[in-house]
């Protein structure tokens, strides 16, 4: 079981600059493969450009109480980039002069920053149409300042959305941590308690799967289904939707990848099912992610491999949604993990 | 590097073989790919059945594909290892059958 970050341990995998390298030599360099622009190019699609924001993604900081074996963000209780409360302000700005609909709040474990329930309260105030915060749901366990976060999310409506690899304890454990199939269990029953993933429940719960090793997901809603049926029999457990999210091979998954020697396969089977279908409604055309510190990416991924947006207004202060609006979009080979299939996004397959 | 009549990447190239004969190729792409579709039984469950003959004809190719099938289905191990142990057991049963054939005739032959 993983105890630290890439960035804790050294792992050259810790640089972006060595994740892009990598991403853009071997098959890809060779013309084994063909790499994402020219894909995007057969099919009239590039340079991609985005539609109009709706969709606010700010990373909170990277600090986490778990360290999971896929993490894209690289997070864990070493990591200490946090968001600032002045930056959270800016936010907060952005949000009241633009048109954005939706408030989608990730981390590592967003609950850990110092200014999260501030941000919550006042992000609440200005009324958005969703207010998700992505819960690891461990957290809600961790310690004793926590424990209250199922009701401080219900009065703060918020949409919670939480990882689940599996229905069963070995392979959830071995993707997230020891222990965090058990706990992860208790914390959904008591959102349930309260009214959250219930039958006709305005209190939304819904659940992320991603894939507990080198495969892709396959269709969402039999899984969703699979889902439901094993943590309702099993534990009495209730929720909305399941998403199904490709691991896209950055950070700890592509460590993951090289060292079991997976690479070459799995990239061919994100090539083999780039779906031209699901680039229209990919996440980076209608979301922007804020880092931690402010500067501003094309999604959570981008931000993770420090692919800054590209033009004016690249930093939350100066937010711009005219501006925005006309940049093209960073891309790198990873992006062939949200066009694969029925495509992947922060909420599921976009096909 | 040592040469092997199997190929991992060769699976890759499986569609290829509608090079040399496109009307049968493709026929064939089609029957696969609506045998596996869900109907009176889901796809899950013929992911498993696969899996099963795929040990039973001892197609590495196949076991790769249905292994891989099955982890993306959310298919547990355990359910997978008894699948094949349902193939397993028709393929021996279908041996031990012939026993009786082998009973017979020794019972036959001996005074």
């Amino acid at each position: 079981m993983l105890k630290k970050s890439l960035k804790q341990r050294q792992n050259p995998l810790s640089s972006s600059k060595h994740q892009l390298n990598v991403l853009a030599n071997g098959i890809f360099k060779n013309g084994e493969l063909p790499s994402f622009k020219t894909n995007l190019e057969k099919n009239n699609l590039f340079p991609l450009k985005p539609n109009p924001i709706e969709i606010l993604q700010i990373n909170l900081g990277y600090m986490c109480n778990q360290v999971c074996a896929h993490c894209h963000v690289d997070a864990g209780p070493d990591r200490k980039e946090i968001m600032t409360k002045k930056t959270m302000q800016h936010c907060l700005d952005a949000v009241k002069k633009s048109n954005i609909h939706t408030l989608d709040l990730t981390g590592g474990a967003p609950e850990m920053n110092p200014n999260f329930r501030w941000f919550v309260e006042e992000a609440h105030k200005i009324g958005v149409q969703d207010f998700i915060v992505r819960s690891n749901l461990t957290i809600i366990m961790a310690n004793k300042k926590y424990h209250d976060l199922p009701e401080f999310f219900k009065n703060h409506n918020i949409h919670v959305i939480s990882s689940m690899p599996h229905w069963t304890k070995g392979k959830t454990d071995k993707q997230r941590g020891d222990g965090v199939f058990n706990l992860s269990i208790e914390a959904l029953k008591k959102l349930n308690k309260i009214g959250y993933g219930l039958k006709n429940s305005n209190l939304k719960l819904d659940l992320v799967y991603n894939p507990s090793g080198a495969f892709l997901p396959t269709n969402q809603n039999s899984l969703e289904l699979d889902f439901k049926k094993a943590l309702y029999d099993d534990f009495g457990i209730e929720f909305h939707n399941l998403f199904a999210i490709t691991n896209l091979p950055i950070s700890r998954f592509l460590d993951y990848l090289l060292a079991s020697e997976n690479y070459e396969d799995y990239m061919y089977a994100l090539v083999e099912a780039f779906n031209p279908k699901a680039v229209e409604n990919v996440m980076c055309k209608n979301t922007i992610s804020v880092g931690w510190d402010g500067h501003l990416y094309d999604c959570d991924f981008n931000q993770m491999l420090n692919l800054k947006l590209k033009g004016p207004a690249a930093h939350i202060k100066d937010f711009d949604e005219v501006l925005l609006k006309e940049r093209s979009i960073q891309i790198s080979q990873h992006c062939y993990g949200c066009t694969a299939g029925a495509g992947s996004s922060c909420q599921g397959s976009v096909v | 590097m040592s040469k092997t009549y199997y190929d991992p990447a060769d699976l890759k190239k499986f569609g290829k073989i509608t090079e040399w004969n496109e009307e049968l190729g493709t026929k064939f792409f089609d029957y696969y790919g609506k045998v596996f579709e869900d109907g009176a039984l889901s796809a899950r469950e013929k992911s498993l059945i696969a899996l099963a003959v795929a040990h039973v004809v001892k197609c590495p190719y196949c076991i790769d594909a249905y292994t891989k099938d099955g982890l993306e289905r959310g298919i547990t191990k355990e359910e997978m290892m008894e699948a094949v142990h349902a193939g397993a057991a028709i393929e021996s049963g279908a041996t031990l059958v012939h026993v009786v054939q082998m009973m017979k005739k020794y019972d036959k032959l001996s005074m």
